[in-house]
């Protein structure tokens, strides 16, 4: 079990399936949290594949990383990078891929127990998949966020995940429906959000539009709650991190980004009769 | 069903992508979850099926044995149409009778 550090918390940020969202959540929601002045720390556990460095433009900026800080070749400090328009916020890079033949879940739980120790929020970038760097990562965390998308191949290895989640006992779980389009569930051509909210049996925390924004911002480096956008996908990452920090903040409805008769037609269609 | 979908079965086309979706990934989670390959699930049922007639005569073509999941709880649900009580061994026999109304009994076992 991780280390309990008093009003800290560590979240896993994980989806199974590559390629739904996962670090893109993390670079946004870190930085939302950060500009809430919750000092906020995101560790890259992706050390085969790691990415989040280039999402959060801090690339260039990267000496050491969590390998020599577990190693004791440097402290925790001289590792962390720190973002220079949001202080709140630091990156823990990930270590080398050669990291993941020795790597184990205690020494996972070491650094986010030292992360933990001065930061408010932990939050965990998961690799991919449900082998060793998905267990190595969520042995660390308290709680988690599964993101996934309105596809059948996401939700089902969200699944997955929801029931190796359950069985560590790690918990609340929360979930972020990332990708959303309005239209294409207006015309029932892509899952509702209750349908993938009654199959995963979790509480919505979020749900993200598909909005072009998000590969701009990725383009640039700078994570779209750095730089007050305010596109669709901004305001989701900001509204999630507001519900991370118990505020209460009400849930878009898909259904209302439309306007018109076309979206009032959609409406009516989505209708259960029985 | 949403009003979508009873349009489309009116007008005999398929229904909405994301309804068909919904039902696959069901039964996909059903046996995800579950964890029993598909052999034993066949061997399950067959067995379940022989047990349930040696008391009564059932629908073999209409019987049907498969997994159900609901708020992360899978059950296995059998659905067997019985066409007429059997007179039990012990008991004096009966002439056989055409179950009134051809009752369905579900039989569910829950697993967490």
């Amino acid at each position: 079990m991780p280390v309990t550090t008093s009003g800290s918390r560590s979240i896993l940020i994980c989806s199974g399936k590559g390629g739904v969202g996962k670090t893109t959540l993390t670079a946004n929601l870190g930085i939302a949290l950060a500009r809430q002045g919750m000092r906020t720390a995101v560790l890259d556990a992706d050390f085969g594949l790691r990415n989040l460095d280039l999402l959060l433009g801090l690339e260039n900026r990267i000496v050491y990383t969590a390998q020599e800080v577990l190693s004791g070749n440097c402290r925790l400090d001289q590792a962390l990078v720190k973002h220079k328009l949001e202080p709140n916020l630091a990156l823990l890079p990930a270590g080398n891929p050669r990291m993941l033949e020795w790597l184990k879940p205690e020494d996972m739980q070491t650094i986010v127990g030292m992360l933990r120790e001065s930061f408010d929020i932990v939050l965990i970038d998961c690799p991919a998949g449900i082998e060793d760097g998905f267990k190595n990562a969520a042995g660390a965390a308290e709680e988690a966020i599964v993101i996934t998308t309105p596809e059948v191949s996401a939700v089902r290895d969200a699944d997955r995940v929801i029931g190796l989640l359950n069985t560590r006992g790690i918990k609340p779980i929360q979930l972020v429906l990332n990708r959303v389009r309005p239209k294409m569930m207006a015309n029932q051509e892509m899952l509702a959000v209750d349908d993938v909210t009654d199959i995963l049996a979790l509480p919505l925390l979020g749900l993200v539009l598909e909005d072009e924004q998000v590969i701009v911002s990725t383009n640039r480096g700078e994570p779209l709650t750095l730089n007050g956008s305010g596109s669709p996908a901004a305001q989701a990452y900001n509204n999630i991190a507001r519900r991370v920090c118990g505020e209460d903040v009400p849930l878009i409805d898909p259904a209302k980004v439309r306007r018109g008769l076309r979206a009032k037609l959609g409406r009516l269609m989505q209708t259960k009769i029985f | 069903m949403t009003l979508r979908d009873f349009i489309n079965k009116l007008l005999g086309r398929q229904p909405a992508s994301a309804t068909t979706a919904k039902q696959r990934l069901q039964l996909v989670l059903a046996h995800d979850r579950s964890d029993l390959n598909p052999e034993l699930l066949e061997q399950m049922r067959r067995e379940i099926l022989e047990v349930v007639s040696r008391y009564v005569e059932i629908d073999i073509e209409e019987g049907d044995v498969s997994l159900e999941t609901e708020d992360r709880v899978t059950a296995l649900v059998a659905n067997l149409p019985i066409r007429r009580t059997k007179p039990l061994p012990q008991q004096e026999s009966t002439p056989d009778g055409d179950v009134p109304g051809e009752a369905d009994p579900v039989w569910t076992a829950s697993q967490a």
